[in-house]
C-alpha cells in the first residue's frame, strides 16, 4: 500500500502538561513557519491545488506539518495525525492563530471526509485515505449535489448499478468544489430507487477513473471554484462503499453537521472596517467616521460579529465541558453567514465607486478582492444547506415544530 | 450556558424550580392589583433566606462572595417570571458601590442588605444614561456639612428603599452619597409605569447628609458609578435574557397547539422561519451576556464594552421576541389576561433602564474604536 511520505519521520515527544504543552507548540511554530506567510490569506491554498503547489514556502510548511503530524494532531499516528489530546489539539490551533499561521491542512478532506471515515469507515479505508487527508497530498471534492437536487438532497438522481464486484455510476453532479482539481470524490449515488432517503448510498470515487469528468463553473465572483462532474459508465470497486448499502444518507448527515461546523469557523474574526471607513468616507470634527447612518450599521455588524464569536467559544466551552447540550449548528451558520455577509454589504459600500471593479487598472488590488469577495459572500447562506434550509432544521429538530401538512 | 462549577449549577437548579414554584407571574400581577407596592415582602424574604441578597457580599459582612455570574444566573431566572424584586437594585446595583465604601461603611450597611432587611437603591440622574433636561441633586458644603437639595429620578425600587446610594453635582464634580430614606428633608413619590413596580421621584430639600454619609468623593466617584451602572447593566441584561427566553418558549409553545385553516399553526413555514431566528437571536444573547457577567467576576477592564454589548442586545431582543410575542397570540395576546403584554410593557422599561439599545450601541462602537 502506498503510504503518505512523512508517516516514519516524527521525533518530538509533547508534554502533557498543558503549560509546557503550550511553550513546545509557540516553540515548535517559531522554529516552522516561514514568516513569509504570516498573515497571508491560507484560503488561496485551499481553494487552488496549482497555487498551493507554486509557493516553496506553502509546500515547506506542508511538508513540516505533515511530518508532526499537526495538521490533524488529535488523530492517532497510523492515520497521519499527532496521537494528541483534543484539548492539546485546541492549544495548537489557538498557538497558530496567535504566531499569525495557519493550518495547512484545512480542506474538504480534513474538515468533512476524515471525520466521516473516522466513524463509519473500515480500517482499510481509513489507512488509505486518512494520511494522505491529514498531509494534504490528495484533495477531495464532494459529489453530492446535482441539478435537480439542492436543498432538496435526498431527490438526487445518480445511479450507482450492483455489478458483482463493482459498481455502474452514471449521473450528474453540480457545485462540486474544486471538482477539476481533486483527486478522489466523495459521492452520493442512488443504489434504490424505491425509497428516497433510504436508498442512497455513499462512495469514494477516483477522480481518474475512466468516465469521470469536471467541468469548471464561471459563477458572478469570476471565480472556477466549481465544477459540474459527469459520470458516464464509471466503475467503483466495492471496497469503496462507506458503510451499509442504502445507508448513504445517515451518513450525509453526519458528513454536513462537519461541514457546517468547518463552514462556521472563524467569521466575524476579520478586522474592524473603522480604520478602512475613517480612510474612504472620511472623519468629523470628533474623528468619527463622516457618515452617521453607516457608522450605525458598521457598529450593529460589527457587536454581532463579537457576540457570534463569543457564541462559537461558547459552542466549544460547551461540546468540552459537556454540560449543556451544544448550540445547534443550524442556528450557527445562519448568524454566522448573515454577520459575514452584511460585512461584506459594508465594506464594499464604504468603497464608494473603487468598491464596484472588475480587474485592472484605477483599482487597488485589496478593492478588487474586497468586490470579489462580497460576490463569493452571497454563497455563505447557499452552500452547505442554505439559511431557509438551516430555518427547516432549527424549526423541526431543534424547536419541535410540526412539519407542514 | 457557560461552564458552571457545581455549586453554580445547584443553584441555578435552585433558582429554576423556586421561579417556577414560588415565583411565577401570579406575584407580578399582585402588583398590577394594587395587592402591593414595588414586590411581594414575603417573596423577597424568602430569597433573602436562601442567601441569595448576598451572594455579591464579603463573608465578613454577612454575605458569601459567590460572584456576578452566580447572581446572573438567578436573575436570569426571575426574568423569565418577571418577578418584580429588588434584588438586582439591592443586592447587585447597591451592594457594589458599596464596596468602594469605607470599612466603618459596609459594616453598617452590607449586614442587613445580606439578610434582607435593608432595601438599597441606586439613585442617578436618568440611571447614567443622558437625556437633556433631566433634573439632578446638587450639593454644597455648608458650615455644619453637605447640603443636598434638587430632584432625581426615577429611581428603580425608590419606593422600597431604605438607603439610597445618590449621585449629586458638587462644584468639583460628582459626588456619590449614602441617604437613608428617612432623612428629613426627602420626599418620594411613586411613578406609575407600564410594569407596575415602584420607582420613585427623589425631591431633595436641603437635606443633611450624616458623617458617615459620603461614599467617593469628586475625585474617583465618576469612576466608581460607572462601574456600578456597568454591573448594573450586565445583571439587567441577565434578566431580560430571561424574559426573552420565556417569552419565546411561552409563543413555542402556542404555535405547538393552536389550531387554525384546521391545521397547528406551527406548521406555517413563515411561523416557523420566524421562530427560527428569534432562537439564534437568543443565543447571541446568551453569548453577551454571560461573557459580561464573567467580565465582572474577573475583574476585566474590557467590562464596559462587553456591558454595552449584552445590554444592547438585550434591549434590541426582548423587544423584538415581546412584539412576535403578541403577534403570534394573536387577539388574546392583546388582552390583559394573557402573559404577552407583560412581557411587552416590562421589555420596554427594562431597554430604557441605564441606557437604551440605542445608547449602548453608540457606546460601544466609541470603545471599539468607530
Amino acid at each position: 500500500m502506498a503510504h503518505a511520505k512523512t508517516v516514519e519521520q516524527r521525533e518530538q515527544i509533547w508534554s502533557d502538561d498543558p503549560t509546557a504543552f503550550r511553550a513546545q507548540a509557540a516553540e515548535w511554530i517559531a522554529a516552522n513557519f516561514p514568516p513569509q506567510l504570516k498573515g497571508c490569506n491560507p484560503l488561496i491554498f485551499q481553494n487552488d491545488a496549482d497555487a498551493a503547489a507554486a509557493d516553496a514556502d506553502f509546500e515547506l510548511w506542508r511538508e513540516r506539518v505533515a511530518a508532526a503530524g499537526l495538521g490533524m494532531p488529535h488523530w492517532p499516528r497510523r492515520y497521519g495525525g499527532a496521537g494528541l489530546t483534543a484539548e492539546q489539539a485546541d492549544i495548537i490551533r489557538l498557538e497558530l492563530a496567535a504566531a499569525g499561521a495557519f493550518n495547512p491542512m484545512r480542506s474538504n478532506g480534513t474538515m468533512m471526509l476524515g471525520p466521516t471515515l473516522m466513524e463509519y469507515g473500515t480500517e482499510e479505508q481509513k489507512l488509505q485515505h486518512l494520511p494522505f487527508i491529514a498531509s494534504h497530498e490528495r484533495r477531495w471534492c464532494q459529489g453530492f449535489s446535482e441539478p435537480g437536487a439542492g436543498s432538496d438532497l435526498a431527490s438526487l438522481k445518480t445511479r450507482a448499478e450492483d455489478l458483482g464486484d463493482h459498481f455502474l455510476v452514471n449521473g450528474q453532479k453540480i457545485w462540486t468544489s474544486g471538482g477539476d482539481q481533486a483527486d478522489w470524490c466523495f459521492c452520493l449515488v442512488r443504489t434504490d430507487n424505491s425509497r428516497k432517503q433510504g436508498g442512497i448510498s455513499f462512495l469514494l470515487i477516483d477522480m481518474k477513473s475512466p468516465g469521470v469528468e469536471a467541468r469548471p463553473i464561471v459563477l458572478i465572483s469570476g471565480s472556477t471554484h466549481f465544477s459540474e462532474v459527469f459520470l458516464s459508465d464509471v466503475k467503483v470497486p466495492k471496497a469503496n462503499l462507506v458503510g451499509e448499502v442504502n445507508q448513504g444518507w445517515s451518513i450525509a448527515k453526519r458528513l454536513l453537521t462537519f461541514e457546517r461546523g468547518g463552514l462556521t469557523e472563524g467569521r466575524g474574526e476579520a478586522p474592524s472596517l473603522a480604520p478602512l471607513a475613517r480612510e474612504y468616507v472620511g472623519a468629523d470634527a470628533e474623528g468619527r467616521i463622516a457618515d452617521p447612518d453607516l457608522r450605525g450599521r458598521l457598529i450593529r455588524n460589527a457587536l454581532r460579529s463579537e457576540a457570534y464569536n463569543l457564541t462559537l467559544k461558547r459552542h466549544a466551552a460547551d461540546a468540552a465541558a459537556q454540560q449543556a447540550g451544544p448550540i445547534p449548528i443550524s442556528a450557527i451558520k445562519n448568524l454566522g453567514s448573515g454577520v459575514a455577509q452584511e460585512r461584506s454589504e459594508l465594506l464594499i459600500e464604504l468603497l464608494g465607486w473603487r468598491g464596484l471593479g472588475w480587474e485592472g487598472e484605477g483599482y487597488a488590488f485589496a478593492e478588487l478582492e474586497a468586490t470579489r469577495a462580497w460576490l463569493h459572500s452571497k454563497a455563505f447562506s447557499i452552500y452547505g444547506g442554505s439559511y431557509e434550509v438551516q430555518n427547516n432544521i432549527t424549526s423541526k429538530r431543534v424547536l419541535g415544530l410540526p412539519d407542514q401538512g | 450556558m457557560a461552564v458552571l462549577s457545581e455549586e453554580q449549577i445547584m443553584l441555578r437548579n435552585m433558582g429554576v424550580e423556586w421561579a417556577r414554584d414560588r415565583a411565577s407571574v401570579t406575584v407580578l400581577r399582585q402588583l398590577y392589583d394594587g395587592e402591593s407596592v414595588g414586590q411581594n415582602p414575603d417573596i423577597y424574604a424568602e430569597m433573602a433566606s436562601m442567601g441569595w441578597t448576598g451572594i455579591l457580599i464579603p463573608e465578613s459582612h454577612g454575605g458569601s462572595d459567590f460572584g456576578a455570574l452566580s447572581l446572573g444566573l438567578l436573575l436570569e431566572q426571575l426574568g423569565r417570571t418577571l418577578l418584580p424584586s429588588a434584588l438586582w437594585s439591592s443586592a447587585l446595583v447597591a451592594a457594589t458601590a458599596l464596596k468602594a465604601g469605607t470599612e466603618a461603611q459596609q459594616a453598617r450597611w452590607l449586614p442587613g442588605i445580606a439578610d434582607g432587611s435593608v432595601i438599597a437603591a441606586l439613585a442617578t440622574p436618568h440611571g447614567g444614561f443622558p437625556v437633556p433636561n433631566t433634573p439632578s441633586i446638587t450639593a454644597s458644603i455648608e458650615s455644619d456639612g453637605w447640603r443636598l437639595s434638587g430632584r432625581v429620578g426615577p429611581v428603580p425600587d425608590g419606593m422600597l428603599a431604605h438607603l439610597f446610594i445618590l449621585s449629586a453635582e458638587t462644584e468639583k464634580g460628582t459626588t456619590l452619597f449614602l441617604l437613608p430614606a428617612d432623612s428629613p428633608g426627602l420626599s418620594r413619590r411613586a411613578l406609575a409605569q407600564i410594569d407596575a413596580r415602584a420607582p420613585a421621584i427623589l425631591e431633595l430639600d436641603g437635606v443633611a447628609i450624616e458623617a458617615q454619609g459620603l461614599l467617593a468623593g469628586p475625585e474617583n466617584a465618576a469612576q466608581i458609578l460607572e462601574h456600578v451602572l456597568d454591573c448594573a447593566r450586565v445583571g439587567l441584561a441577565a434578566e431580560m435574557l430571561g424574559s426573552a427566553t420565556q417569552a419565546f418558549e411561552t409563543t413555542l409553545e402556542y404555535l405547538k397547539v393552536r389550531v387554525q385553516f384546521d391545521r397547528l399553526i406551527g406548521s406555517f413555514q413563515a411561523l416557523q422561519h420566524r421562530a427560527a431566528c428569534m432562537f439564534q437571536e437568543l443565543e447571541l444573547l446568551r453569548s453577551a451576556v454571560e461573557s459580561a457577567l464573567a467580565a465582572i467576576d474577573a475583574q476585566d477592564a474590557d467590562l464596559p464594552a462587553k456591558a454595552s454589548a449584552a445590554k444592547a442586545l438585550a434591549g434590541e431582543i426582548l423587544n423584538a421576541i415581546s412584539n412576535e410575542m403578541v403577534q403570534m397570540h394573536g387577539g388574546i395576546g392583546m388582552t390583559h389576561e394573557h402573559d404577552a403584554g407583560l412581557y411587552l410593557k416590562r421589555a420596554r422599561v427594562a431597554d430604557q433602564l441605564l441606557g437604551n439599545a440605542a445608547y449602548h450601541r453608540e457606546r460601544w462602537g466609541r470603545l471599539r474604536g468607530f
